[in-house]
């Protein structure tokens, strides 16, 4: 405030600087960032999420190679290792204890690894959908919003078309054929990569309609007149001026379509048609799971389930706090 | 006179709506000198906004259209420029001011980075002189601390501060032409005069032609060289600010002058209105525009739909049939007499 002091005055009488002093610049970035810090449940799924990330990708580095159970040094086991006790049996659906924290399945395999290997998969799953939901959702949104008429049209269209498939069916049958489909590249044949390339062509169509939604009330704003007034072109006023306007719903709603992504895997891989065995993925141990968990071996499932359950409600309470964060007028009044 | 800049001849711009068509600019014609500052003034809705926003070819097909007309400015049509070439016009040789400077800037973006990407839109300059462009455009409207405030957001200025960074981005390419579309109206009365005065002091520095819309008379007759009165999507009257004033010929503007409150008179008088409400551009009446709420009106007016036609000094023109008999200005006195 004391720096108000030295201002010149201007040579036309006193501009109202009262009005144009600020403290620091607070950037929308910066509002962002406090909101979501207060957001208690976003932040702890934040932490917890992150944990789950790290756990799961860095998995390979302390992994004891396939063939060598109990290695020095490693705290996992390679998630196809069947281990063996002392006399060369297998550890067949072993109960939770000391050295085995999380019990052994049906084949003798630890469970504990194989939840942090599955971990892995739905995770990509999760990521990978997501991205190319953004990604396409944003791109048919944004075309359809700024181009009125027959673009719009035929984009929109083709949206309700895709919004119309029902999911599991076109997924399970897809999901089928997919290792069979030879023009495809390798790693899209089977294994994460592949499901999530067909869940993101699947569940794009939300996205672009929220997408289209806000380019058409952001193209109609003034400052976007004002821009196309100063010259800017359609590639400019789309990529500068609406889209990073538009940012709020896209990342919401990105964030949601995660964690619907990591459900849908686990539903196609329990079902069988998801990640091929023996990659280990939550959805599949569910599964197997669930066939011994009615003889009382119930760990696995357990295990499984709850990692699953736990990875999603944390996305989901993520996507929460970003939406209060990000558009507080639509904030839920929590007690 | 000076040297012609902008020459706009029998525009025509139509909007198609569910209704009919709406002939929101219906045959203007009017030439512009090379630093000319010229007032449009005129109800809603007769086309002021819609004749500049012509000019600047920011009419959204398909519902506006252009129908008929040129454009010509210094020496080049803009509308038989291609899109591309029109972006290099717009913001570079023609800029343009907004109503309201609220939501003119982009709340995503400081200030400065909006100021340095339209510079560097229309000049081959790099990113750190585009800064200092930037920098003095800042200075030039009186924003104090220039150099700080370009990391601000545009909501960290007020109405008044942020018009002001408007028209630093609107003269900080050194247009010819600038047009300002009611540029403040979403201001309060203390600052209205200041930014209008900084703005066309800064168009005088610079020779800057000024296309001023305007409901606020006051203000024409204090900036502008020269005034045209619009009305229904046509010129009713133009000529020099202290003729437009002095001796209005055109009904509509003896009435817009009617109902103005004047400080300067001695005499208070009742408040006038024109009465009734501008036609419907969809359906106008036959012949004169104005006749239905014309006090003078004849049988002639209902006919044939007056030209603009010089009247009395040189450059007055005046589309009305009776402009040379009414003696308008009298009648005002004889009003506050009786």
């Amino acid at each position: 405030m004391t720096d108000l002091v030295d201002r010149p005055p201007g040579d036309e009488g006193p501009i109202d600087e009262a009005e144009g002093i600020s403290a620091e610049p607070v950037s929308q970035w910066d509002l962002f960032r406090n909101r979501l810090k207060r957001h208690r449940l976003a932040m702890l799924s934040a932490g917890f999420l992150a944990i789950v990330i790290s756990v799961s990708f860095l998995s390979p580095l302390v992994t004891c190679p396939k063939g060598e159970p109990f290695c020095d040094g490693k705290l996992l086991q390679h998630p196809d290792q069947k281990l063996p006790d002392e006399t060369g049996r297998l550890l067949v659906n072993i109960a939770p204890r000391g050295s085995l924290p999380l019990g052994t399945d049906e084949l003798g395999r630890d469970v504990l690894s194989r939840t942090i290997h599955g971990g892995r998969a739905s995770l990509e799953v999760g990521l990978v959908t997501g991205l190319l939901v953004a990604s396409l959702g944003t791109v048919v949104g944004s075309l359809a919003g700024y181009y009125p008429g027959p673009v719009d049209q035929a984009l929109m269209r083709f949206t309700d078309l895709v919004l119309g498939l029902p999911l599991l069916p076109v997924a399970i049958v897809v999901g089928r054929f997919l290792p069979e489909l030879d023009f495809l590249p390798n790693f899209l044949r089977s294994g994460p990569w592949g499901i999530a390339m067909l869940l993101g062509l699947l569940l794009w169509g939300s996205l672009a309609r929220i997408v289209r939604a806000e380019f058409l009330s952001l193209r109609e704003k003034e400052f976007v007149e004002a821009a196309r007034a100063a010259g800017a072109g359609d590639r400019r006023i789309i990529f500068r001026h609406i889209l990073p306007n538009a940012m709020s719903p896209i990342i919401v709603q990105t964030t949601l379509i995660v964690g619907t992504a990591i459900i849908i895997e686990a539903a196609l891989s329990f079902l069988g048609f998801g990640v091929r065995p023996p990659t280990p993925t939550w959805g599949a141990m569910a599964a197997e799971g669930a066939g011994v968990a009615v003889r009382g071996f119930w760990w696995q499932l357990v295990a499984a389930g709850s990692a699953l359950v736990l990875t999603v409600l944390s996305v989901n309470f993520i996507g929460d706090g970003l939406r209060d964060a990000l558009d507080p007028t639509q904030t839920i009044e929590r007690k | 006179m000076g040297d012609l800049l902008l020459e706009v001849d029998n525009l025509r711009t139509y909007f198609s709506t569910e209704e009919g068509i709406v002939r929101a600019v219906d045959g203007v014609s009017f030439k512009l000198d090379v630093g000319e500052r010229r007032g449009v003034v005129g109800e809603s809705g007769s086309g002021k906004s819609v004749a500049a926003m012509s000019i600047m070819r920011l009419i959204e097909p398909p519902a506006g259209k252009i129908v008929t007309g040129r454009i010509v400015f210094n020496g080049t049509d803009l509308l038989s420029l291609s899109e591309d070439q029109m972006q290099d016009v717009r913001g570079g040789t023609i800029a343009m001011i907004f109503q309201d400077p609220m939501t003119a800037l982009n709340p995503v973006y400081t200030i400065g980075d909006q100021l340095v990407e339209t510079i560097m839109l229309h000049q081959d300059v790099k990113k750190i002189e585009a800064r200092e462009i930037a920098i003095q455009a800042l200075v030039d409207v009186q924003i104090p601390h220039a150099e700080e405030r370009l990391g601000d957001y545009p909501h960290h200025f007020s109405g008044g501060m942020r018009q002001r960074v408007m028209i630093a981005m609107g003269l900080s390419c050194n247009p010819q032409l600038l047009i300002a579309d009611e540029p403040t109206t979403a201001l309060d009365v203390t600052t209205q005069a200041q930014i209008m005065h900084l703005m066309l002091r800064l168009a005088a520095d610079r020779g800057t032609a000024v296309l001023l819309i305007t409901h606020d008379l006051g203000v024409v007759a204090g900036f502008c060289e020269t005034v045209q009165v619009m009305y229904a999507g046509t010129i009713v009257e133009r000529g020099k600010s202290e003729d437009i004033f002095h001796d209005p010929k055109h009904p509509y503007t003896w009435g817009l002058l009617g109902s103005m409150t004047r400080l300067d008179e001695a005499h208070q008088h009742r408040l006038n209105s024109v009465r009734g409400a501008p036609p419907s551009l969809i359906n106008l009446p036959a012949g004169c525009r104005f006749r239905p709420r014309c006090d003078f009106a004849v049988e002639k007016c209902v006919q044939v739909l007056p030209a603009l036609r010089d009247v009395g000094d040189a450059g007055h023109e005046a589309a009305c049939h009776r402009a040379d008999e009414l003696d308008l200005i009298n009648l005002v006195s004889e009003e506050v007499a009786g």
